[in-house]
């Protein structure tokens, strides 16, 4: 919180000028049809993406040149915030005359930075993110079905959030992409987690296979990994002494779960480090400041702390409340 | 461009006779009504006639106590975070019952008090929007201290059972709290005929200035304070008085009463017109028996158009309206309102809320009707599922 936070801003003032122009005029509206397919001499794909029960639905259209792969023409419909429909129009006029190929590379952030006034501005304010996510999906979902992949199994594969039928591989793209770091900031981008919250960490109305805490934790330690090769890794931190695995888990500790604790008032104290008999290794902490005694997010935090230690230290760890 | 405002459940505009009413507080009788001199005797008057005009306005008696404060914010939050204190915290009484209805400020309250181990019972509305005295009965139970209930819902406008639900707490021995936000200017809100223990309200609903509000306490549930000070209002809420805006508050109190019965016939011939023209267009619903709603509200669901793209569409033709759906807020919830009456869930995005006052007039209906109707075309047009 600071000085320009206190006020909260209005949505539709953090919209660009391009975007509100696209809202009252979109130029790319309507739907395309087999004759006109036949008159462009390509063949018509038609993809769908969204749910209105989720708030945002899209209907894209397109002619695929027969010779080759150019997309002649784009059309869309959408239900939703003048955002989703100025994003799609302009994600369907950046389709037209690119190959299929070329059109599948257009992510959301191409679509976002189309739309702004100046380079600098974002052209939508972060809640409103999601909108052109949807646009960048049904490019993809135009693509699998145009190269014949079965769409049933792309749609329900591995879905985190099924209020906003967000897949895994959404949300690990979505924090790829964009360097994410909360949930807060995978509901913005993906809308995954911003309705009933059930998928967001363990404790929730409903129980889940996936939680978005654990997917956050091993796709950082992922990027973590990636970024910093020479990083411990796991296979490693069994053959080092307890001295050395204790330092490991408290730079982890350092490094990724307490900062993200100490932002609600809590933290953690490494209690034991102990070597189990099945091959893993049993870490032992407890609580401090605002968890302790949090009934509500104890298990959250837990799940949070081991996922962490396993994504950045090694996947052998199992925690435990000491 | 002619701009119209049909947002009168968000804010009002201040009648200019409250306006006038409070002017003179700011530059001529600025004093503080605690002090000595005269600055704060003469002052004082005014204070007592804006008492007289609360008390008149919601029936309470003489012996009740109606605090002044700044918002009704303040008025929940003041109930609920005195009820944890006097009874929750420390006694057998361990728990809340409240509705899936209310608003953020007592929503809100209610789950911190989750956080110091209250329980809370969140009752969900049936089929028409309603939470009805049984529903209330069967939540309590002996651990229970407070029911708090509002007494119409801001979204919809639909009115609950106040006077049922107040006596059934009276008679299972718990308190019983409701946010009138809602309710004064719009219903008859007379506390003679109704137990009630706590009632809150805001002056900005009701044609006041912002930043005025009043808690109603019954003798006898007197609560800790929410804010601690000085002895303003027999300590019950300390701080100096906001003078003008009591003072407005008062006056509009006045005037909201008065013009209970312009409410509603003329508000309501108005609101039905609007109504009656919307649902014209096929696949369009309205929420909630238009008898059991206040005269002014009316939520309207329009199939395939998206609410915050609606209201969009309202704004570049200088209409005012609002949406609880998806994106409009800050939060990217869906309608708690339209979730909770069981709406179909395709239709949780579309809703798009028309609150009209006593300054709307026809010419601003009949132009509404006719920018809604266009905006309806375009965005089907523009429409999946339509």
């Amino acid at each position: 919180m600071a000085k320009n936070d206190l006020i909260g801003g209005s949505l539709w003032e953090q919209y660009s000028e391009k975007v509100s122009e696209r809202m009252n005029n979109p130029r790319h509206f309507g739907e395309l049809t087999e004759e006109d397919a036949q008159a462009l001499n390509g063949r018509l794909v038609i993809a769908n993406e969204g749910a209105e029960s989720c708030g945002d639905t899209v209907r894209l259209f397109w002619v695929v040149g027969n010779d080759d792969e150019v997309i002649k023409a784009a059309k869309f419909k959408s239900f939703g915030c003048g955002t989703a429909i100025a994003s799609t129009d302009m994600m369907a006029e950046m389709c037209i005359g690119k190959t299929v190929e070329e059109a599948t590379k257009i992510t959301n952030l191409d679509v976002e930075k189309a739309l702004r006034d100046n380079e600098d501005e974002a052209a939508v304010p972060p809640q409103k993110m999601h909108c052109s996510v949807m646009a960048y999906e049904v490019i993809k979902q135009a693509t699998a079905i145009y190269r014949n992949v079965d769409v049933e199994t792309l749609q329900e594969k591995d879905i985190v959030c099924e209020c906003a039928r967000v897949s895994l591989q959404m949300v690990e793209d979505a924090i790829r992409i964009n360097d994410l770091t909360t949930v807060e900031e995978i509901a913005d981008y993906t809308k995954a987690g911003a309705f009933c919250k059930s998928c967001i960490e363990p404790g929730g109305h409903e129980k889940r296979d996936l939680y978005l805490v654990d997917i956050l934790a091993r796709v950082r330690g992922e990027i973590e990994r990636e970024n910093n090769p020479e990083g411990i890794v796991e296979d490693d931190f069994l053959t080092l002494s307890i001295v050395k695995q204790i330092k490991a888990i408290e730079q982890s500790l350092d490094q990724y779960v307490r900062p993200a604790l100490a932002g609600d008032g809590g933290g953690i104290e490494l209690d034991d480090v102990c070597p189990a008999e099945d091959g893993t290794v049993t870490v032992s902490i407890v609580y401090q400041g605002s968890c302790k005694g949090c009934a509500g997010s104890v298990a959250g935090t837990l799940s949070f702390v081991q996922k962490s230690l396993q994504g950045t230290v090694s996947d052998k760890i199992r925690v435990v409340v000491a | 461009m002619e701009r119209i405002y049909l947002d009168n459940n968000a804010t009002t505009l201040v009648d200019p006779a409250v306006r006038e009413a409070m002017d003179p507080f700011y530059c001529q009788m600025y004093g503080n009504p605690n002090s000595l001199h005269s600055y704060g005797i003469e002052v004082r008057p005014y204070l007592h006639q804006a008492m007289e005009q609360m008390y008149a306005g919601i029936g309470a008696r003489d012996e009740d106590d109606i605090i002044i404060n700044s918002c009704a914010t303040e008025g929940n939050n003041t109930v609920i975070m005195g009820m944890y204190f006097n009874l929750l915290k420390d006694t057998r009484k361990k728990s809340l019952v409240t509705t899936q209805l209310e608003h953020p400020c007592v929503r809100e309250a209610c789950r911190f008090l989750e956080t110091q181990g209250v329980k809370v019972t969140y009752l969900a509305p049936d089929s028409d929007g309603m939470i009805t005295a049984d529903m209330v009965e069967e939540a309590i139970n002996d651990k229970t201290a407070l029911v708090s209930v509002m007494w119409a819902n801001n979204e919809t406008g639909l009115i609950l059972p106040i006077k049922e639900i107040a006596e059934t707490c009276k008679e299972k021995g718990v308190y019983f709290h409701t946010d009138a936000v809602q309710a004064i200017g719009k219903l008859d809100v007379n506390l003679n005929d109704v137990p009630i223990d706590y009632l809150t309200f805001s002056a900005h609903k009701f044609h006041g200035p912002k930043g005025a509000g009043g808690l109603y306490v019954r003798n006898g549930a007197s609560l800790p304070p929410l804010l601690h000070g000085g002895e303003q209002m027999g300590g019950h809420r300390a701080g100096t008085v906001d003078v003008a805006g009591m003072v407005g508050m008062g006056k509009a109190m006045e005037l909201a009463v008065d013009s209970l019965d312009f409410e509603d016939k003329e508000v309501r011939r108005l609101r039905n017109k609007l109504e009656d023209a919307l649902l014209k267009n096929d696949d369009v619903m309205v929420v909630g028996d238009r008898e059991l709603r206040t005269p002014n509200t009316l939520y309207v669901s329009i199939r395939g158009v998206e609410g915050e793209a609606m209201i969009w569409d309202l704004n570049e033709h200088g209409i005012a309206a609002s949406t609880g759906s998806a994106c409009a807020s800050e939060s990217l919830e869906a309608s708690p309102i339209l979730t909770a009456i069981g709406a179909d869930r395709e239709l949780a995005h579309t809703g798009v809320r028309f609150s009209l006052s006593r300054f709307t007039t026809e010419h601003e209906i009949d132009r509404t009707i006719e920018v809604a109707n266009k905006a309806i075309v375009r965005l089907r047009q523009l429409s999946t599922s339509y």
